[in-house]
């Protein structure tokens, strides 16, 4: 305990100056890094994607002298590649609304505000972070998950390579995607500002809602389902095309759902107490 | 420099904060006082602007909170909320908010060791005793040395010393020329930090004095009078308006009456006095005293308490 000497009882700070963008996107890569839920979810991520491309290849090359005509007709091998994706997604959709949902849940947000009472930086400084992280840690998972499982594949020579059509967009578009679905999280949990609430609120959009539009009539339901979240940013990640938007449009549909989600969350920050 | 006009915050139909106006000085420790419950907190946020008020305007140092460039160097906050991250480590929680300033690392350490936290710094502050968590909040609140604090209860949870501790610490800070706004619902507590005082009840403003004279306006006449003749005294001094309490093992409460005049009376008809004392309303009892009609906790209102009409 220290005891209180005469004169200045606070060690006197030289005054550093105002807040900014770029010193708010410091502070919420420090509030990233430094919580552990955040790094299990990413290392999660990471591991996930490699990990189950890998195993789904491996499975793949034992059973091919098995497989029937009809499964080597569908086979795609870029789309082993990418089977991780799926598990990946639900990680970082998930992180995505913690980011900023375990603020409000601690009350950790009150102390942010405090900082920054102008409120808007701390949501920007939030999404560009989380994006920026996302992407700069799953681009090399999904390269490393791509060569690893075509290694695996090139053992029964049914392996594609990164330059043959399609697969460069395909495979870096996982990337993309994911980061995408992790900022979709980050703007819902922002609305919601409750994880239960916005963890419901994004699987529900994401999962649930397209196997629902099947009470729709048929051509309703093939007209709207293309542009559902989940649909519309797939399209970027085929190589074949079903009832899919072109995969640039789709992903393009999937941002503006993000992008709307971030826009709402952002007139509410400002107007709703916190 | 903290100054409130005619601020009012509704919860949906409950009144929170009822048009107060009021300013805080800087140099002292203003306490800002009410039972729990009676709007001190809500103040608190709508000073800082985590709330907006339904009507009326706060600013601290000129400006409301929000339009401050740096406002950490203005004002330092402790709320009586929780607000940090339970699975960040005190340092990183620290760190995170000096760099929205561009306060250094160096700052940061120095608070840490100020508060007495340098042992715990990096375990998790959700692992963090009540009383760690609030040196924790004091080290929040002094990051960017600004020139106003406002701490929401800051002794909760806190240890004999570390009681002592912030006592002294506010004193310093107002010394130091800092305006220095503190809540608490216990009038002993403000009674030794405090200056002057911001009373309210019920969302609205009691009183706003210093605490000499809040305790003089709210202390009633009572007079201790010890006397080997105390029954001779008793029937000289009764008139309208004096009541007598006690009157065994020869001491005498009188109501009603000064020391002035008892003493006078006593002279005149040459009756020994032993003991003559103005009794001081305790703090707690002025305290009392003055919010008893304010407040009225339980009365239901329409139908409900007032915690239910706002749940």
């Amino acid at each position: 305990m220290s005891t209180l000497a005469p004169g200045h009882v606070v060690p006197p700070l030289e005054h550093t100056g105002k807040v900014t963008q770029l010193r708010v996107f410091l502070s919420e890569l420090t509030k990233l890094r430094s919580v552990r839920s955040t790094k299990w979810a990413l290392a999660a991520a990471f591991v996930l994607t490699i990990g189950i491309a890998s195993i789904a290849a491996a499975v793949i090359s034992h059973h091919w002298p098995h497989a029937s005509p009809d499964d080597r007709a569908h086979f795609h091998p870029t789309e082993v590649s990418l089977a991780g994706v799926q598990i990946a997604q639900l990680a970082i959709g998930v992180l995505g609304v913690l980011v900023i949902t375990a603020e409000y849940s601690t009350g950790m947000i009150r102390a942010s505000m405090t900082a920054i009472p102008r409120r808007l930086p701390v949501l920007w400084g939030k999404a560009v972070v989380y994006g920026l992280v996302t992407l700069a840690l799953l681009t090399p998972a999904v390269l490393i998950a791509f060569f690893a499982s075509q290694a695996i594949l090139s053992g029964r020579h049914i392996d594609t390579g990164f330059t043959s059509p399609g697969v460069p967009r395909v495979v870096l578009g996982a990337a993309l995607y994911l980061t995408v679905v992790g900022l979709f999280g980050l703007g819902l949990g922002a609305i919601v500002r409750n994880t239960a609430g916005g963890i419901a609120t994004f699987a529900g959009l994401m999962f649930v809602l397209p196997p629902l539009m099947n009470v729709l009539p048929a051509s309703w339901n093939s007209a709207a389902s293309p542009y559902l979240p989940l649909q519309a940013g797939e399209a970027l990640l085929s190589l074949t095309r079903g009832n899919q938007l072109a995969p640039w449009v789709g992903f393009g549909v999937l941002c503006a759902y993000a992008a709307a989600s971030i826009a709402i969350a952002a007139v509410l920050l400002v107007r709703r107490d916190v | 420099m903290i100054e409130a006009r005619n601020l009012t915050k509704d919860y949906g139909d409950k009144r929170a904060v009822d048009d107060l106006t009021f300013s805080v000085e800087p140099g002292i420790v203003t306490g800002f006082l009410g039972p729990n419950g009676s709007g001190k907190s809500t103040t608190m946020r709508l000073i800082l602007g985590l709330d907006a008020p339904t009507a009326g305007d706060v600013t601290v140092n000129g400006k409301h909170y929000r339009e401050h460039a740096a406002p950490l160097h203005e004002v330092g906050a402790l709320l009586e909320a929780r607000s940090v991250h339970t699975g960040r480590s005190a340092y990183h929680h620290l760190l995170a908010l000096a760099q929205t300033h561009g306060i250094p690392k160096r700052r940061v350490h120095e608070l840490i060791d100020l508060v007495g936290l340098h042992e715990v710094a990096s375990k998790r502050a959700g692992k963090f005793s009540l009383g760690m968590g609030q040196r924790l909040g004091i080290a929040t609140a002094l990051l960017g040395d600004p020139s106003t604090l406002l701490l929401d209860e800051p002794v909760n949870g806190l240890d004999p010393e570390g009681i002592h501790w912030i006592r002294n610490l506010l004193r310093s800070l107002a010394a130091e020329g800092r305006t220095v706004f503190v809540s608490s619902h216990l009038m002993s507590e403000m009674a030794l930090t405090a200056d002057h005082l911001i009373v309210i009840g019920r969302g609205r403003l009691i009183a706003d004095t210093s605490v000499d004279d809040f305790v003089a306006r709210a202390s009633a006449k009572v007079v201790l009078v010890r006397s080997p003749e105390l029954q001779r005294l008793r029937v000289l001094l009764e008139g309208p308006g004096v009541t007598f309490e006690g009157g065994d093992r020869g001491s005498l409460e009188v109501h009603g009456l000064t020391t002035e005049q008892i003493g006078d009376a006593a002279a005149a008809h040459q009756i020994a006095i032993h003991e003559l004392t103005a009794q001081q309303a305790s703090l707690e009892e002025a305290f009392m005293s003055l919010t008893r009609e304010a407040v009225e906790f339980g009365t239901p209102v329409n139908g409900k308490t007032p915690e239910e009409a706002a749940a």
